[in-house]
């Protein structure tokens, strides 16, 4: 059978002449790239490569503006701590954005579940691991439920989340009564809630636990979405999600463990934050949604999906402290350190569009 | 004669009001590459949708190598060894060709690495990518871990074509493989298709490009009116037979003729 259809002279008549043609695919004139178009294709290859250059710029710039105090131990690690919260909202942003979502609510997780773990650890007084289980469950819960709401009801992340972050906002003032834990009485019944908040020091700087923490989501997050299947297939889902399904990814049930993980996350924040902070206040952190997408996206995490590197946003967020403490220590006032945080977003999200342009 | 490898039987499928598939067989045998045909809307990418399992049909039965199945999406029959070509390829542009190859059944390291940390080996899957684009004469991409956006279209058909081959232990369904192509390229994808039929695997090929049908099918499905109208040979019939079959233009053969 095979046989006949294989005919000595192969092809169409017209197509004979193929025979003769040139036989290079696509040959493309390497010369003619100028040096932007270089750039342009190493950092399309390497997308947290602007942000690391941001970084050790901004880094230079600062220390030659407000002098020897901006490059001290003590300050190069308060920045690592105020950062550490918002850097731990930020990763669990990054999974979120890097499957082309938005998640609003992340914030909104962390401060609930602080709250719960308050009340349940000190106002309930139950055992403070019970207090923390439940509020580590309870993130991953309200993550699952933006995966469901997503993926069942079809409905947009950006919606979605929108939703969620009011209700998980009026529900943490339901729990807390608009009321914070005062810092004492955790010490008194619940201390292991602010085990985030011890520190080691040397030599003038002081690494807290929380920073070590944020460090370590990172590392373990990375792992998850490079070496492993699962992280392959978020990427997938990101990058073209009807060609994720096509190829073989349970593409909803992938993108509901992803909410979930990024809830957990957000819990584990919410347990650190109180370390951070002394206290849990149900008002803290209103930013925060926005603060953890800004990191992310000066980390060069396309807000279109399947693109850039989660370490991205740990330099968007590292990025963003060393701006607010370098412009304080330049005696610059607050107004100027957000108006310079807006430049920033603006000129990452041009460059991400510029790099997409990249020619293939 | 053997069993063949697709048998269906009275398939219907109804959206509504509209019925894309009406009462229609269909069947693939061992080693062929089976060219469906038909006009637009005739309902030929629904019946092979039916048989991939991405819709389930409302009536009728379809048997794989003799046993009934019935799935439930697409993943299910890709176990069962049965690849897919989609039109628009369904790969990852920002991924690199070995990432594409294996997405859905990557190869996680053996030892602890794999079975507690589920890292994945990276150096097996892209050698056993390399391997398969070589095997297949698609080797002329620099490298295996270049993401498939820096590939031309016939390099990313390439690579789609190599994914179904290597994995396909039934068959392959390939939608439209030359739709986009260039002359070359589309070259290219018929000598592929050959070159799987040689060992063995047989292909249902859709297309309407009515030369690249009658270079490389064995037997051609024309589908008319949500069923099949005949079978024809090629060698029995001319293009424009075909072309007056499908579009209703001259009375088909009988329904046994190949």
């Amino acid at each position: 059978m095979s046989e006949s259809a294989t005919p000595t002279q192969k092809g169409q008549d017209f197509e004979q002449v193929l025979d003769q043609s040139d036989a290079k695919v696509a040959a493309f004139e390497v010369k003619h790239h100028t040096v932007l178009q270089r750039i342009q294709h190493v950092l399309h290859n390497n997308p947290t490569l602007v942000p690391v250059i941001v970084l050790v710029l901004s880094l230079f710039a600062f220390g030659l503006i407000a002098g020897g105090k901006f490059f001290s131990p003590f300050n190069l690690s308060l920045i690592m701590q105020q950062v550490s919260i918002i850097g731990m909202l930020a990763a669990a942003q990054s999974l979120i954005i890097i499957t082309a979502g938005i998640d609003l609510s992340v914030a909104a997780i962390m401060v609930l579940m602080s709250v719960i773990m308050g009340n349940l650890g000190v106002n309930l007084g139950l055992p403070t691991p019970i207090a923390i289980a439940v509020g580590l469950i309870g993130g991953a819960a309200a993550g699952m439920m933006n995966g469901l709401l997503i993926t069942k009801i079809k409905l947009p992340p950006f919606i979605t989340t929108l939703g969620t972050w009011s209700i998980f906002f009026a529900l943490n003032l339901w729990l807390s009564g608009a009321q914070s834990i005062r810092s004492q009485d955790i010490d008194e019944k619940a201390p292991l809630l602010k085990f985030f908040g011890n520190a080691v020091s040397f030599g003038g700087a002081r690494i807290t636990f929380g920073v070590v923490l944020m460090v370590a989501i990172f590392g373990v997050l990375w792992y998850m979405l490079n070496k492993t299947a699962w992280g392959r297939h978020v990427y997938a889902i990101g990058d073209d999600k009807d060609a994720a399904e096509m190829s073989g990814i349970r593409t909803d049930r992938t993108l509901v463990t992803v909410y979930m993980l990024a809830g957990l996350v957000c819990a584990i924040a919410g347990w650190a934050s109180v370390g951070r902070v002394g206290s849990i206040s149900p008002q803290s952190f209103y930013e925060g949604n926005l603060q953890s997408i800004t990191a992310v996206v000066i980390g060069g995490i396309s807000l279109f999906g399947g693109r850039g590197s989660i370490m991205g946003a740990l330099f968007g967020a590292l990025i963003v402290g060393v701006f607010q403490s370098g412009l304080r220590l330049a005696g610059v006032d607050v107004l100027w350190q957000v108006f310079a945080i807006g430049w920033l977003i603006i000129i990452a999200v041009a460059i991400d569009q510029w790099i997409r342009r990249v020619s293939a | 004669m053997t069993t063949p490898v697709v048998q269906a039987r009275g398939i219907v499928k109804r959206y509504g009001h509209v019925t894309a598939i009406d009462h229609s067989d269909f069947e693939l045998r061992a080693g062929e590459v089976l060219a469906v045909i038909g006009d637009n809307g005739a309902g030929k990418s629904s019946i092979v949708k039916a048989i991939c399992g991405a819709t389930t049909p409302d009536e009728g039965e379809i048997l794989i190598e003799g046993k009934p199945v019935r799935f439930n999406s697409p993943i299910e029959a890709r176990e069962m060894g049965i690849e897919i070509v989609y039109q628009n390829l369904a790969l990852s542009p920002a991924l690199s060709i070995a990432d594409n190859m294996f997405t859905g059944r990557e190869i996680r390291k053996e030892g602890w690495q794999g079975k507690y940390l589920r890292m994945l080996d990276k150096p097996a899957m892209e050698k056993f990518a390399r391997d398969k684009l070589t095997e297949l004469g698609l080797m002329t991409v620099q490298s295996i871990k270049q993401p498939v956006e820096t590939l031309s279209g016939g390099q990313r058909q390439g690579v789609a074509v190599a994914r179904a081959a290597a994995f396909a232990t039934k068959f392959i369904i390939m939608d439209e493989p030359t739709a986009a192509l260039g002359v070359k390229e589309s070259r290219k994808v018929l000598e592929l298709i050959q070159d799987v039929r040689a060992r063995g695997i047989p292909i249902i090929l859709i297309s309407h490009n009515m030369p690249h049908v009658f270079e490389v099918a064995d037997r051609i499905h024309i589908h008319r009116l949500g069923k099949r109208l005949c079978t024809i040979d090629p060698k029995d019939y001319t293009m424009s037979d075909a072309v007056a079959f499908m579009t209703g233009a001259k009375e088909p053969p009988a329904e046994d003729a190949a």
